[in-house]
């Protein structure tokens, strides 16, 4: 298991609740679309970032393999 | 044998010039790759690769002969004089593949589609090749873009995934490949033992017979400068690889590899303003799907044009530049951000001088 955030770029319009449910992975750029830790997504945060996943409006960001 | 033949060369004498087509050998592939062919229409990739990656029912081959970026010419000088060779090369790269279709992509209203109907009037090819009209915008040559249009009639790009390769036009294994490419291809097919890659490059700005010369990969950039007949007055910088492109200095000495064009600037022209109003067409070009191009490159655009009027964005830029760079489904953004911060790093000295309240050394309207 090495999960790592991606997000596609079209689909996201920049609601940012990635970067609330998730701070330590995620931050956003000055225009509201999300910059992402590079990595494997360490197994202490992978709840916090599977919930980030789920909560997308847009359904653009996801745990690639 | 040179690319390009000094005057047009409808099927007849292409076929003087170069003879009979060999289609399907086998083997094909490990030779494109013994050669390094690698792509023209600006990425670069390893033409081998993509032959080798396009399996699956029915694949489909995608000419790409738009070429989009106003630096560059090369593409319509070939299709001009030597549109069989773009021809033959579809047919090479069709048979290769195992293609049943092929489609030849023009820019609407390109000035050389005329000539590229007559020319495919003049064959019987056993793959057939259909014209096709892409929308005038700078984006929707890319990969994907083209893809995306051939299949839905929107130009916009799609993203990296599913690649062309496996899913591409209408769901089929797609190649997409520039036209330079193919006829790069075509040569190797006819003369598998003497073909060395030399590629075509278009020169533009102050230099003396502007225009588009065929040189060797690695050739520096001083030495293209000179193919094309040598600067016309001094120059400060040159711009390799189009709007998209890098800046370097005038005598850098390095070479690119892959370099399709270089914009040669005088040294009495501004290189921050000319580079301002560069980003400004790229802003503008955004296919406004992806945030970080559509909001990112308009403000990297009004930020250069606030250099150039005396005003200090450079901290903003700072801040701005390594964010933009690889956050599109495509290399847009990509593109004018290493421009930007060429641009930064070769005009350093006219970025200071246009802070320091002393404007622009040039003359209003010079560049």
């Amino acid at each position: 298991m090495s999960d790592e955030l991606a997000v596609d770029p079209i689909a996201c319009r920049g609601h940012g609740l990635c970067a609330d449910l998730l701070p330590e992975l995620v931050r956003l750029d000055e225009w509201g679309y999300p910059l992402l830790a590079r990595g494997p997504v360490p197994g202490s945060l992978r709840p916090d970032a599977r919930r980030a996943v789920a909560a997308c409006p847009a359904l653009a960001l996801r745990l690639k393999r | 044998m040179t690319i390009l033949p000094p005057r047009r060369l409808d099927l007849a004498g292409h076929r003087r010039r170069h003879g009979d087509l060999p289609l399907s050998r086998p083997g094909f592939a490990d030779a494109v790759a013994a050669v390094n062919l690698r792509g023209r229409g600006g990425g670069g990739f390893p033409t081998a690769v993509k032959l080798r990656s396009v399996r699956g029912r029915r694949p489909i081959v995608v000419a790409n002969g738009c070429e989009g970026d106003p630096h560059s010419h090369k593409d319509k000088a070939l299709l001009n004089l030597a549109p069989h060779l773009v021809l033959d090369g579809i047919q090479v790269a069709a048979a290769e593949v195992g293609a049943t279709e092929a489609v030849l992509c023009l820019h609407e209203g390109s000035p050389v589609a005329a000539g590229v109907a007559a020319a495919l009037a003049e064959r019987a090819d056993p793959v057939p090749v259909r014209l096709a009209a892409i929308p005038p915008r700078y984006v929707a040559s890319e990969e994907s873009a083209l893809v995306h249009y051939l299949s839905t009639g929107d130009a916009r790009p799609t993203g990296k995934h599913p690649r062309p390769a496996e899913r591409g036009v209408r769901g089929r294994p797609t190649l997409v490949d520039n036209v330079e490419t193919l006829a790069q291809l075509a040569l190797l097919a006819f003369s598998p033992d003497t073909y060395r890659v030399s590629h075509l490059v278009t020169l533009t700005g102050a230099v003396r017979n502007p225009g588009v010369v065929e040189a060797p990969p690695g050739t520096p950039v001083g030495a293209l400068l000179a193919r094309a007949g040598g600067e016309t007055e001094p120059l400060q910088a040159v711009l390799v690889g189009g709007y998209g492109g890098t800046w370097l200095p005038r005598d850098s000495g390095e070479t690119v590899s892959g370099i399709s064009s270089v914009y040669a600037l005088p040294a009495r022209a501004c290189g921050l303003a000319y580079t301002a109003k560069i980003l400004a067409y790229l802003a503008a070009e955004s296919a406004r799907q992806c945030g970080p191009c559509m909001f990112g490159l308009s403000a990297i655009a009004v930020d250069f044009a606030e250099l150039v009027r005396g005003g200090d964005a450079t901290g903003r830029l700072a801040r701005r530049l390594p964010v933009i760079a690889g956050r599109g489904a495509c290399a847009h953004p990509d593109g004018a951000v290493r421009l930007a911060t060429s641009a930064l790093r070769v005009f350093a000295a006219d970025v200071s001088a246009h802070l320091s309240g002393r404007g622009c050394r040039v003359l209003a309207g010079v560049a």
